[in-house]
């Protein structure tokens, strides 16, 4: 197995992940491409702690899911509160901020 | 030791697998981020977890891909689901998920895969990953619990401020 086989796909899920949190206005599919996002960087960390024959990898790449659950859990609390104030998650419609 | 015939078969298989994951899990990822249905993103994202679990096994990571199934398609894509239905999304029928960026978007997505590509071809052309050593799961918790125990810990304090501050945001008061 050549090791660029996983980084290229890494890469490709990684790039999906940046056109649906660019494309997309329902808040849950931008936390759902961000997902696929962290996933990709999982594979990379993964795919050099195997060509590097050591558990470093691995040990990040627990570090990496456990930063992802708490930021999926954060995130969906947010979009709830937004939810909660605007009966509506459309995130083109967030411009309150806005100068 | 494996006869030399065996090892070849091994690789030939390792690669048939890979090539089944990677064809599944692109597609799957290409359809959650260009379906119009909300649920169904949520299962297209349930099948490319559940691929990157099997890249793991691939790669002799098999402790990762166990945490990988449990965490993430146990808990992260429930959620979501949770989320869907919580926040009312236009379940089961078709409805306009996406912004006038679209264009723009694949561009961007497009520029950045060049880039990365062209990168990862220059640094790494035809290195192998080799024959994968098999680790032991007690390897692995013998590096969390003894050179990372700080980035462990400071993790379990990032966890437990994510607990107490998604109640907080959501709870009704």
């Amino acid at each position: 197995m050549y090791l660029n086989q996983f980084l290229l796909l890494a890469a490709v899920l990684f790039c999906l992940g940046v056109y649906g949190v660019l494309s997309r206005k329902n808040a849950v599919l931008v936390l759902m491409s961000i997902e696929l996002m962290l996933n990709a960087v999982n594979i990379n960390l993964i795919a050099f702690g195997a060509f590097r024959d050591n558990v470093i990898g691995q040990v990040f790449s627990l570090f990496v899911i456990a930063i992802a659950a708490a930021e999926v859990g954060v995130g969906l609390a947010i979009v709830l509160l937004i939810f909660r104030n605007r009966a509506d998650i459309d995130l083109d419609e967030l411009a309150q901020m806005k100068g | 030791m494996l006869a030399p015939t065996s090892i070849v078969a091994v690789m030939v298989a390792q690669n048939v697998v890979f090539g089944i994951l990677a064809v599944v899990m692109v597609a799957a990822a290409f359809r959650l981020v260009t379906t119009q249905n909300v649920v169904r993103a949520a299962l297209f994202l349930a099948i490319v977890l559940a691929g990157v679990a099997g890249l793991y096994i691939l790669l002799a990571a098999e402790f990762v891909a166990w945490v990988q199934v449990l965490v993430y398609i146990g808990a992260v894509v429930v959620l979501l689901l949770f989320g869907v239905m919580l926040t009312r999304a236009p379940i089961g029928r078709d409805a306009d998920l996406d912004n006038d960026q679209r264009l723009l978007g694949a561009l961007v997505a497009l520029f950045l895969f060049g880039a990365l590509g062209a990168v990862l071809l220059d640094a790494f052309g035809d290195q192998e990953v080799g024959t994968v050593q098999i680790r032991r799961t007690a390897e692995v918790s013998d590096s969390i619990f003894g050179t990372y125990v700080i980035p462990f810990e400071v993790i379990s304090i990032l966890l437990l401020a994510a607990l107490v501050g998604a109640v907080a945001l959501a709870r009704r008061d």
